[in-house]
């Protein structure tokens, strides 16, 4: 078993022999050491139940490690307050499987939230971005009312609406079809070209095997609660 | 730091209030909760009020008026009163001192036979009233000069029965702040309830707010902003319809003890304070239900 070090002093995520338990429990993950380098594209793989959403939760402070150590942009995550862990998450923007839409508020409104919280102006920046992901006239529209990948774009342009450094993506194809796939891969290729971190949970391996021409990627894998490099064998 | 809280919390924030959804019942419960609680405030302060406004009185009725009744054959009454009076005028702390005539004895009897009682039929004693000055007068001293000058004479300086009446309305005072504390709990009890079913039912849209990077006073202050806002619209329009009722009740001039139940003169600037102390609760009861909540996301 070989564990992955990204030999870079400016990781903007680095876990530390982390584990995590679920309440105290059988560990889901061991001993994980990761660094994530500044403008590298990540896929994150393995089978149903592995630990991969865990994993990215560790990576947005949504969960906290119950051993070793998660450092987000240099800060380590144990030791954050409250207002700490939303400042971090305006610098990693992070695509749902689900999308976690806000369904009373329209397709415009999701994606300017963001914006909203930290108090900064909605300005036109949202509409080039919706015209981006190719949603420009769906933007009054409710969540319930798109189609899953109407949803997944749309998740997309929210998790980058602040410019963040980092993109977590939990399954972002997991419900959509093969060219909408296509299309969510070719946004977040775009993106890791502009600079930012890209990170995608998926076991969908066709969707890796289709990025690898476009993007240099390092892959993922967990397996047995640990995380391997996967990428000689895809 | 508190000064920013307070400003973050209180302070319209049209992004805040829009991604939270409205939130439906609990609206309806705290203004109604809010309302029925002022309303019962109004009535407690009043009592409180009238109470102790009615203790000082009969304290300082108490402490500066006694009785001296002089009990005779009926051709020795006048004589004992002129005797009573002079000793009276001899008694140092005995501002002044005067027999009450039958009309003010009748007047006293009215309540209890009627107008028109013949006095002189009935066996009465007659009344002195003294009024003491601001140093008082030695009861103890003048109760055996009385004994010795004046043996129909008997000095009640009404502390046996006054004194039980002025605890009662002490005691009813206390009651009235007592259940103006207990007023201000249940409200902030209901207004808790209501906001912790209120961000139970948005417990989603909290949970993507903190995702999104939104702070705590942020996500509380949308909560605290409607919550507080319902209570001071509730409690103003519960204290209204109190002081209505209150100035409905009949006049206290005519009547006794519970009819004085109310306010007087600045008196009746003080339930004014009832809606921001009420908005103050629901400000308190939500921020602390809002962020307790926020506590158990990460």
């Amino acid at each position: 078993m070989r564990r992955i070090r990204v030999k870079d002093e400016q990781a903007v995520i680095e876990l530390r022999d982390t584990s995590y338990s679920y309440r105290g429990g059988e560990p889901l993950l061991q001993g994980m050491t990761l660094q994530v380098a500044p403008g590298s594209f990540h896929f994150l793989t393995g089978p149903s139940g592995a630990g991969k959403s865990t994993l990215l939760k560790l990576m947005y402070a949504e969960l906290q490690a119950t051993g070793g150590a998660v450092t987000l942009f240099g800060q380590d995550s144990r030791v954050m307050d409250r207002n700490a862990v939303a400042d971090v998450r305006t610098r990693i923007g992070v695509v749902h499987q689900d999308c976690q839409f806000l369904d009373h508020l329209s397709i415009a409104d999701n994606v300017a939230l963001p914006l909203m919280v930290q108090g900064k102006p909605v300005g036109s920046d949202l509409h080039d971005l919706l015209a981006w992901v190719g949603l420009s006239d769906r933007m009054h529209a409710f969540p319930p009312e798109l189609s899953g990948g109407e949803r997944q774009r749309a998740a997309l342009a929210r998790a980058v609406i602040l410019s963040p450094d980092v993109i977590l993506a939990d399954e972002p194809t997991g419900n959509i079809d093969w060219d909408m796939s296509q299309r969510v891969l070719q946004l977040l290729v775009e993106l890791n070209k502009m600079g930012k971190t890209v990170m995608v949970a998926t076991h969908d391996i066709a969707l890796i095997r289709a990025a690898k021409p476009q993007v240099s990627t390092r892959i993922l894998r967990i397996s047995n609660k640990r995380l391997q490099s996967a990428g000689a064998e895809l | 730091m508190i000064a920013d809280t307070l400003r973050l919390m209180i302070a319209p924030n049209k992004a805040s209030d829009t991604v939270v959804p409205p939130t439906g019942f609990t609206a309806r419960l705290t203004v109604f909760a809010a309302g029925a609680m002022a309303f019962l405030a109004v009535f407690a302060l009043a009592l409180s009020v009238s109470t102790g406004r009615l203790a000082d009185r009969w304290e300082a009725e108490l402490n500066s008026s006694v009785t001296i009744r002089i009990s005779a054959p009926a051709d020795q009454v006048e004589a004992q009163t002129l005797a009573v009076l002079k000793v009276l005028d001899q008694t140092a702390g005995v501002a002044s001192a005067r027999a009450l005539e039958p009309d003010e004895q009748r007047a006293l009897l009215a309540p209890w036979f009627g107008p028109d009682v013949p006095l002189e039929e009935l066996p009465l004693p007659r009344l002195v009233d003294v009024v003491q000055g601001p140093q008082g007068l030695d009861a103890a001293g003048l109760r055996l000069r009385l004994a010795a000058e004046v043996p129909g004479a008997v000095l009640d300086d009404h502390s046996r029965w006054r004194a039980p009446l002025v605890d009662a309305a002490r005691a009813l005072r206390m009651l009235g702040w007592i259940a103006l504390g207990l007023i201000g709990i249940t409200t902030a009890a209901m207004i808790t309830l209501a906001a912790n079913a209120a961000l139970a039912a948005n417990a989603q849209v909290i949970r993507v707010l903190r995702l999104v990077g939104a702070r705590d006073t942020f996500i509380a202050g949308a909560f605290v902003r409607r919550f507080t806002l319902r209570g001071l619209i509730g409690a103003a329009a519960g204290t209204t319809a109190g002081i209505v009722a209150i100035i409905l009740l009949p006049n206290g001039a005519e009547g006794g003890f519970l009819t004085g139940l109310g306010f007087e003169g600045l008196g009746w600037l003080s339930p004014v304070l009832i809606p921001p102390l009420g908005a103050i609760v629901a400000f308190a009861a939500t921020r602390a239900a809002a962020l307790r909540t926020l506590s158990g996301l990460r």
